[in-house]
């Protein structure tokens, strides 16, 4: 079309480029470089927290190869809820580790406020949907749960649209309503991560900020009270590397 | 300036202005996702997952005949729990408030449970070819409602009265039909009838468990069984499961308030629970711009055990590179 090679640039596909590299630079979804800083074992509770959910989640569509009562009647079937069920504890357990690692960070400084947020919803998704996998189950604590859980839905009118007394309805919730939306807040979680990275130590100054002149020992940082200096050699690589990227790469 | 943009007030400089470090990320992945793999392995072959199978209401009537009676009873003279609700089974009360916010009573009724009808006399009506229980039936529906009440009352007294609860040690007295159709009932639960009566519109396909749950409910056979497995409402049950497995922990904070005054012994305590814990998770959710709480881990002082200088001897690092 004529139109189109007069203008590519303006067409919906090299719009959508520009915006998911202008979102996350290319290169920076799957870095092999971090900061000196990202050197504790906080740092892996993250990551190990994704591998449990994808755990989960395999464990889970196994599950629904069979239905939603095979495992009751079936070895293999309840060997694998027996995943299904220790992936989401070593899920959560992971999460709130990461959680509170990233609080103690104060990971929402340098307008990360947004990643915070999505973590914190993705962790309330996650409750609502483990809670809807134990009314799903079938069995006695299914209706326990179930009975007891009504009251304080129904005290605040939730009940009326959220019936916890419906297992058809919970089991639609639990496999696909709720995980979509956990899917989509970690994915939205995961870009922000990557679009701007790791937050710096409280009153980090990066080398290229730094008044003094950098003749320090390359490499050497140092917590100066409250104030940690990342100072390198390399600072005036930093400001070149930086100031070449085109505008079109900036948000 | 270099980097992303920072927010006008926050200091917090670009992450991608530091020196950086060799980062394996897909192995950092690839690693976790084995450990984990394998925990869950070894977690599942170790320790199974409970599976206490489902009570049926022919289960209850066989291990508790006169629960099922005085629960029967109780729906018939509308002293059940479920007859007492209100929103969103009946308007038999207006529900628990948030405040001086009746949130129950103006979403409404939706899920409508008439409990004397759809709990008991609509499965007992499905029954053919039972002489006594036909009359029942026909001398309850004509007798004016307040004395149908009245005769139920009675029986449930009675009842109460009677050593363990047994129909057969009532004494004799002006309980109308209600004896015979609670009796009928029992005969129903035990033949395992009850259980496909009470799906909606006797559909084929059985998937809403609300009036069976709710029955059930009502009785105190489905309490007795969840505390002699320590699931009790005092006992932080809801988080529990059955067996000695971790249930639920995560949901501590919301189980904890129960076990609480004034939440333990609020007639509102559900209402209080749900609006604390919507504070609560709102804080949670909006630290970032929360003055003060925003501010804490700063004086906390445990980021102090997350960032350290680097080890003597650590390799040099390199350029910033985007993360």
């Amino acid at each position: 079309m004529a139109g189109a090679d007069a203008a590519p640039h303006r067409s919906w596909t090299a719009r959508l480029r520009g915006r998911i590299a202008r979102t996350i630079p290319p290169g920076q979804w799957l870095p092999d470089r971090q900061p000196q800083y990202v050197q504790s074992w906080i740092y892996v509770f993250g990551v190990a927290t994704l591998a449990a959910l994808v755990v989960v989640i395999g464990s889970g569509v196994a599950l629904a190869l069979g239905g939603s009562a095979w495992w009751h009647t079936s070895p293999v079937g309840h060997f694998l809820n027996s995943m299904h069920l220790w992936s989401v504890e070593i899920f959560f357990a992971a999460m709130v580790v990461h959680l509170w690692g990233k609080f103690f960070m104060a990971a929402w400084r340098g307008k990360r406020a947004l990643t915070w947020i999505t973590g914190a919803v993705c962790f309330i998704g996650s409750i609502g949907t483990a809670f809807t996998g134990y009314l799903s189950q079938s069995n006695f604590d299914s209706q326990w749960i179930s009975t007891q859980a009504k009251d304080g839905l129904n005290s605040v009118g939730v009940g009326a649209f959220f019936n916890v007394l419906n297992p058809a309805q919970m089991l639609m919730w639990h496999i696909v309503l709720l995980p979509l939306v956990v899917g989509v807040l970690v994915v939205a979680h995961i870009v922000l991560v990557r679009r701007h990275g790791v937050v710096p130590p409280f009153d980090a100054v990066p080398p290229a900020q730094q008044e003094t002149t950098p003749t320090t020992e390359t490499g050497a940082s140092e917590l100066s009270g409250e104030t940690t200096r990342f100072e390198s050699v390399e600072a005036v690589t930093a400001v070149r590397v930086t100031t070449r990227r085109s505008p079109q790469e900036r948000p | 300036m270099t980097g992303y943009p920072r927010r006008r007030g926050d200091p917090t400089p670009d992450s991608h202005l530091f020196p950086t470090r060799p980062y394996d990320l897909v192995k950092e992945f690839v690693v976790a996702l084995a450990v984990v793999l394998a925990l869950t392995l070894a977690l599942a072959a170790a320790f199974s997952s409970p599976d206490r199978r489902a009570i049926t209401l022919r289960d209850w009537a066989t291990a508790a005949p006169n629960d099922v009676v005085a629960t029967a009873t109780a729906e018939l003279a509308g002293t059940s729990a479920s007859a007492t609700y209100g929103p969103p089974y009946n308007s038999a009360a207006q529900g628990q408030q948030l405040g001086p916010f009746p949130l129950a009573k103006w979403i409404g009724v939706h899920i409508p449970v008439n409990s004397a009808y759809d709990l008991v006399l609509a499965p007992l009506r499905l029954q053919h070819g039972d002489a006594a229980l036909t009359a029942a039936l026909r001398d309850w529906r004509a007798t004016a409602p307040a004395r149908r009440s009245a005769q139920a009352l009675a029986y449930a007294d009675a009842l109460a009265k009677a050593s363990g609860g047994n129909p057969r040690r009532v004494p004799p007295g002006a309980y109308g039909p209600v004896p015979q159709l609670a009796a009928s009932f029992l005969q129903l639960a035990r033949s395992g009838g009850l259980d496909s009566a009470l799906t909606p519109g006797s559909s084929f396909y059985p998937a809403d468990q609300t009036k069976a749950l709710l029955l059930l409910s009502d009785g105190a056979y489905l309490e007795d069984q969840a505390r002699a497995e320590h699931l009790g409402g005092d006992q932080w049950g809801m988080m529990n499961e059955v067996g000695n497995y971790p249930g639920q922990p995560w949901m501590w904070l919301y189980t904890f308030w129960y076990q609480v005054k004034p939440f333990s012994t609020s007639g509102n305590a559900d209402a209080l629970v749900w609006g604390l814990m919507a504070l609560l998770t709102l804080g949670f959710v909006l630290v970032p711009v929360i003055p003060g709480l925003r501010s804490l881990p700063r004086h906390l002082g445990v980021h102090r055990l997350i960032w350290r200088a680097p080890a003597p001897g650590d390799a040099p690092p390199r350029g910033p590179t985007r993360t």
